[in-house]
């Protein structure tokens, strides 16, 4: 009798994207994008330090072009992201996956890159991931309140004079954005080494086991 | 865009009218960049469209979003005399050597629409009218803003002496360098919308817009027209020269 034995005992998955997240993630992605590619042509229009962005990886085409796409994608962003904060407060999300947190875990998972020993298990965040998703949610907070200084600078003027003033929050909005831009390339730099946590961001689902054993990267 | 002078010319490219012509053009026609292109990979012309309808409307939302954020009592930020920008940058859509020349004298400022008085008014007459001074941020469309002083008629005070309809949505402005443009009533009763004849205390230099200029410290700079030949007012939506190629309309600040 024929024995199935070069078929591996089928593992069953279970989802560790939430649909809610996985589908704000997806949506932030194309607005952070518009955001993004859109803000440096605007910026080019009138550049705060003596570098200007290659035109080629802007949008708009020109400056008011730019100024079109990056005020409809803010609705966008906004929105999407009003979604995801109700969501990680009332689920319980940010709770069970950003916390706890502690300075002395960041230590440790900090000292373990350099020693090829940071964990990277799918579903767990170790303590350098935790701190880096919470540093950009404070990024994209402080994005959006400088973006809306530098766009009503009258009658947001209180905000903006925490900010330094119009001038002031010009400054705050392209260092915010240049953390932006440096998280998503480690982000994407991270999936590019760890390939597996791209299809889950998808599916939301992974196999049991590269929950339990873990990888050791 | 376009030109200005002094410390900016450092920083950023200064594109000639014909380079400004033809990026217009090439917005007009292809409309995209080869960023929206990478996002759009394997739309067709027709979707492209559909792209700029939507664009386009989110700009007209926005329109209807700011006028309920503007507040008709908040005052812009005003400043003392050391804070003011020097030299202030001068920016039109087209070069220094084309600012136009207008004879003081025989200068009339039409009036038309929705106003009781249409009477053409001389300098002289709108010298007489009550002057006020405010130091205020210019903060272009562009990004860099820049300090100045601007003394001259309080708009709400000069649209009520020609009794003006103060319930029509629009007031629109035709100027001598052939720019338009058109703002919302709220906007023209602020109490820091401004008829201006003066500059830093002298007389409006021709680069600043002389005879006179609208001076709005609550909206973007292109809001604020130059060398003004007629102001109308209107319930017809009448656009602006950067308005009607993809400038957002109400740019309030």
């Amino acid at each position: 009798m024929a024995t199935s034995s070069d078929d591996p005992p089928r593992l069953p998955s279970v989802v560790i994207h939430p649909l809610v997240v996985r589908v704000v993630h997806w949506i932030n992605a194309f607005a952070i994008l518009v955001m993004i590619l859109s803000g440096w042509r605007i910026y080019n229009a009138s550049a705060l330090f003596p570098f200007q962005f290659p035109s080629g990886l802007t949008l708009g085409g020109w400056l008011g072009g730019a100024l079109q796409w990056h005020f409809a994608a803010m609705w966008l962003l906004v929105a999407n992201g009003i979604v995801y904060v109700l969501y990680g407060v009332i689920s319980g999300h940010y709770r069970s996956s950003f916390f706890p947190l502690t300075p002395r875990a960041i230590l440790n998972d900090f000292t373990g890159v350099f020693r090829g020993r940071l964990s990277h298990r799918l579903g767990t965040y170790n303590a350098l991931q935790k701190l880096l998703y919470l540093i950009v949610i404070l990024l994209a907070i402080v994005l959006v309140l400088s973006g809306l200084c530098i766009w009503k600078p009258v009658q947001f003027q209180s905000l903006a004079a925490l900010m330094g003033g119009y001038e002031g929050a010009r400054l705050v909005h392209f260092f915010a954005m240049a953390g932006v831009v440096g998280f998503i390339m480690i982000h994407v730099a991270l999936v590019i080494l760890v390939p597996r946590t791209l299809l889950p961001m998808f599916s939301g689902r992974a196999p049991r086991d590269s929950i339990s054993s873990g990888g050791g990267y | 865009m376009k030109k200005r002078s002094g410390l900016y010319t450092a920083l950023t490219t200064v594109p000639s009218k014909q380079i400004q012509l033809l990026e217009r053009r090439l917005f007009l026609k292809h409309s995209l960049s080869l960023g929206a292109l990478v996002l759009l990979t394997g739309c067709d012309v027709t979707d492209v469209d559909a792209v700029q309808k939507t664009l386009w409307a989110m700009s007209k939302w926005n329109d209807r979003v700011q006028g309920w954020l503007f507040n008709p009592n908040k005052l812009a930020p005003v400043y003392p005399e050391s804070a003011i920008t020097k030299p202030f940058p001068f920016n039109a859509f087209y070069d220094e050597d084309e600012i136009p020349m207008v004879d003081p004298e025989r200068y009339r400022l039409a009036l038309g629409g929705l106003i009781r008085d249409k009477k053409p008014w001389s300098l002289a007459q709108l010298h007489a009218l009550p002057q006020v001074s405010q130091i205020t941020r210019h903060v272009c469309v562009e990004g860099w803003s820049a300090i100045g002083k601007w003394t001259g008629v309080p708009f709400r005070h000069f649209l009520e002496r020609v009794g003006a309809d103060l319930t029509a949505k629009y007031v629109g402005f035709k100027c001598l360098d052939d720019y338009y443009t058109s703002i919302d009533m709220a906007t023209a009763l602020h109490p820091q919308t401004q008829l201006t004849l003066m500059y830093a205390d002298r007389t409006l230099p021709a680069k600043y817009g002389f005879p006179m200029k609208l001076r709005i410290p609550t909206k973007l700079g292109f809001k604020n027209p130059k060398h003004i030949a007629e102001i109308y007012v209107t319930n017809v939506y009448p656009g602006g020269y950067w308005e009607d190629m993809g400038y957002n309309w109400f740019s309030g600040l």
